[in-house]
């Protein structure tokens, strides 16, 4: 959302991307999951008596505050629904923290938000990943007494 | 109509279970067919991609239950292609577990003693490394000090990984590109092929019949190569001996679509799984406190900052596995790197909900690189049962590849919470001691507990009642029907299972070669490793023996 964190969230990362390609298994249902969000955001408002800037949809009206508790109730274990609003949300994840509608070497090249912010690291020239320094390389700790000659515990 | 195809045994599934006795019944002089779900990929296939429909959605399935969702292979080699190729024996206490049963769950023949001939004859056939802290990647060696610091021991894991090969690029669930992991298809898979045994990849069985002459029928559907959601075609092949081997979460579903054409299952078919007790947890690190505390250096400026450097679990924590100790209370903890995705929207954060998202997890997200995952296997209880099967395969798909919805409801008991409870514990005192990290475990509110290690769901024991198949593997009451795969576990293992399934199968395979004989079939028991060693054959031979002549 807007002016609350410093950087992009899952919008800036692609989940609209995403969620509009069928491979997702999700893009059928998008129309239903706007009108239902929509609906719980307008039921989610009455119960508290808020009032909802009617020239927006009621969830993008909502303040960051209420749509995170309205978020939370959808996918808390009980809900009816919370199979749906998971699914949703998993792809959204996705976006940020996968760049799952793209490659991610090309996503990492162009900026992209979620891979940028979490620091993952560049592939090599052939799009490959490689760590040639990947070790302390020395004992760290001393070995259980009842470890096998093949390595494996006793 | 067209001829009915027929062969003499017919394996499903091409992981450990199948492969290893579809190697060993070619070898032998059978015909063997094996009819495998997923895409057959070769090395230069295996992308370093996290984009739908890359290498690592193609070759790894997803499946969500109720209370458990499950990760597994999908593709030519199953599990080994996409496992972290963590290969320890399971320690000796756990073939005396009674588990929810009150009594010994491990058949009366198996016990780490005459298991371990088997185990001998696998670490002959899939090279596996005993790691030394050279080869120890950075957040193993972090996890290590760490439990150097509480008072603990850890220990590098052996690993079915070629060292010299491995780039510690971390991408071993998308299929490894550089031929370090010694997967199934380096070994078992082309020897059987050279024994003449077929592989058939995008087959996905459904259901299995009987046929007059004492055979059996598998039904198969063909998969779209690139929408698993769709089918192109189906298909049946006959066969004196079927060897199910389509892994603990569709090994069971098969058996119980098979019910209304086979007649009734035992019991145990599609009760007691075990997800292995796995649990995640990840913690944060402070890079300044991981050098001033555990005087750890990179020797490049920086402490640790290595999440996404490495080769899975190279690094284990195994004081609880101690059989003094009671039941339900030992586990190891293993250093684990699980890729984002999954990995990332499952942890949660330490300060106030919502844990699992918002701006509290943005930025812990921003501290990935400082994150370490830790991997816990406690006991737990046996507690998955699978409801009525879908319309095809294990789940309805969801997705075009990797997600779907199965049918297995998971409600953990008392004494699986318990453990959990403990484990978690410990893990944040080893590594919230003197503020090195904050420790959370993964949420079970989003997809429930999940488990990359399914068991137990169709499993071998004394028992009829509490087992689906007897101790050679056999589906009580269905002869000629054997299980292979990690469904004939009986429970958790408090370590990585491939090895323990691996040993099985070896195991299992004189027993089926007796089998395939009194159907007629001209077979005999008694290759040698894929690569021609004969130690382990030698090794198990007494035992093998017995197995053949009962």
């Amino acid at each position: 959302m807007a002016g609350v964190s410093p950087d992009g969230g899952a919008v800036a990362a692609g989940a609209i991307e995403l969620l509009e390609w069928d491979a997702t298994g999700v893009t059928d249902g998008l129309d239903g999951y706007a009108g239902g969000l929509n609906r719980h955001a307008l039921a989610h408002a009455a119960e508290r008596g808020l009032a909802l800037d009617e020239s927006v949809p009621p969830f993008v009206a909502l303040s960051f505050e209420d749509r995170t508790a309205l978020v939370r109730w959808l996918t808390a274990p009980g809900h009816p629904e919370k199979a749906l609003w998971v699914s949703l949300a998993l792809f959204c994840n996705m976006a940020y923290d996968s760049a799952a509608h793209t490659h991610t070497a090309e996503a990492l090249a162009a900026g992209h938000p979620g891979l940028t912010a979490m620091g993952i690291a560049m592939p090599d020239a052939d799009g490959l990943w490689r760590f040639p320094a990947y070790s302390y390389g020395r004992p760290l700790a001393d070995l259980h007494p009842d470890t096998t000659p093949t390595g494996s515990p006793a | 109509m067209n001829s009915v195809e027929s062969t003499d045994v017919l394996v499903v599934g091409s992981g450990f279970g199948g492969a290893i006795v579809a190697y060993h019944l070619a070898a032998g002089g059978a015909r063997v067919v094996m009819l495998e779900r997923g895409p057959w990929l070769e090395t230069g296939e295996f992308e370093h991609d996290f984009k739908l429909g890359s290498s690592y959605t193609r070759i790894f399935d997803f499946v969500v239950g109720d209370g458990m969702s499950v990760l597994g292979g999908n593709c030519v080699g199953g599990g080994s292609v996409v496992y972290f190729a963590a290969m320890p024996r399971a320690p000796r206490f756990v073939f005396e577990r009674r588990g929810s049963i009150a009594r010994r769950m491990w058949p009366a023949a198996i016990s780490r003693d005459t298991l371990d001939p088997w185990y001998d004859r696998v670490a002959e056939s899939i090279p596996i490394t005993q790691q030394g802290w050279q080869d120890v990647s950075y957040s193993g060696g972090l996890w290590a000090a760490a439990c150097k610091h509480a008072g603990r021991t850890a220990n590098p894991v052996p690993a079915a990984v070629d060292t010299a090969k491995c780039v510690n690029c971390n991408w071993m669930m998308a299929g490894c590109r550089f031929e370090a992991k010694q997967s199934l298809l380096f070994n078992y898979l082309p020897a059987a092929l050279a024994h003449g045994a077929e592989i058939r990849p995008l087959h996905e069985v459904q259901n299995i019949e009987r046929t007059g002459d004492g055979g059996y029928r598998v039904h198969y559907q063909l998969v779209d190569g690139e929408d698993y959601r769709v089918t192109t075609g189906s298909g049946t092949i006959d066969a004196k001996i079927v060897v199910l081997a389509a892994g603990a979460a569709a090994t069971p579903v098969i058996l119980q679509r098979s019910e209304a054409t086979l007649g009734p299952m035992p019991y145990a078919v599609g009760r007691y799984f075990s997800g292995n007790g796995e649990r995640l947890n990840t913690a944060v690190l402070n890079e300044d406190r991981v050098r001033e505390v555990l005087g750890l250096d990179r020797g490049d400026g920086l402490a640790y900052a290595a999440n996404q450097i490495g080769k899975g679990p190279t690094v284990a924590n195994w004081d609880r596995l101690d059989g003094s100790l009671p039941e339900y209370s030992r586990y190891s903890l293993e250093q684990l790197y699980f890729p984002p995705g999954l990995g990332t929207i499952l942890a949660m954060t330490a300060g106030s909900d919502p844990m699992w998202f918002g701006l509290d997890k943005k930025e812990m997200l921003r501290r990935w690189r400082s994150w370490l995952i830790i991997f816990q296997m406690i006991e737990d209880d046996n507690e998955g049962v699978f409801g009525p099967p879908p319309a095809r395969g294990n789940a309805d798909r969801l997705s075009q590849q990797m997600l779907g919805i199965g049918r297995l409801s998971y409600k953990p008991t008392a004494n699986t919470q318990a453990a959990w409870a403990m484990a978690d514990a410990e893990v944040k005192d080893i590594l919230e001691r003197d503020g090195l990290a904050t420790v959370t475990p993964w949420t079970n509110d989003l997809v429930g507990a999940y488990t990359v290690h399914p068991l137990a769901s169709c499993r071998i024991g004394d028992d009829p009642h509490t087992s689906a198949l007897d101790d050679r593997h056999e589906l009580r009451g269905h002869p000629g029907i054997f299980v292979t795969d990690g469904s004939a576990v009986p429970g958790a293992l408090t370590v990585n299972p491939a090895m323990t399934i691996s040993a099985l199968a070896e195991r299992a395979v004189p027993g089926i070669v007796r089998a395939a004989r009194e159907r007629g079939v001209e077979v005999v028991y008694g290759a040698p490793a894929p690569d021609g060693s004969t130690g382990g054959r030698r090794g198990a031979a007494r035992l093998a023996e017995a197995l053949l002549s009962r």
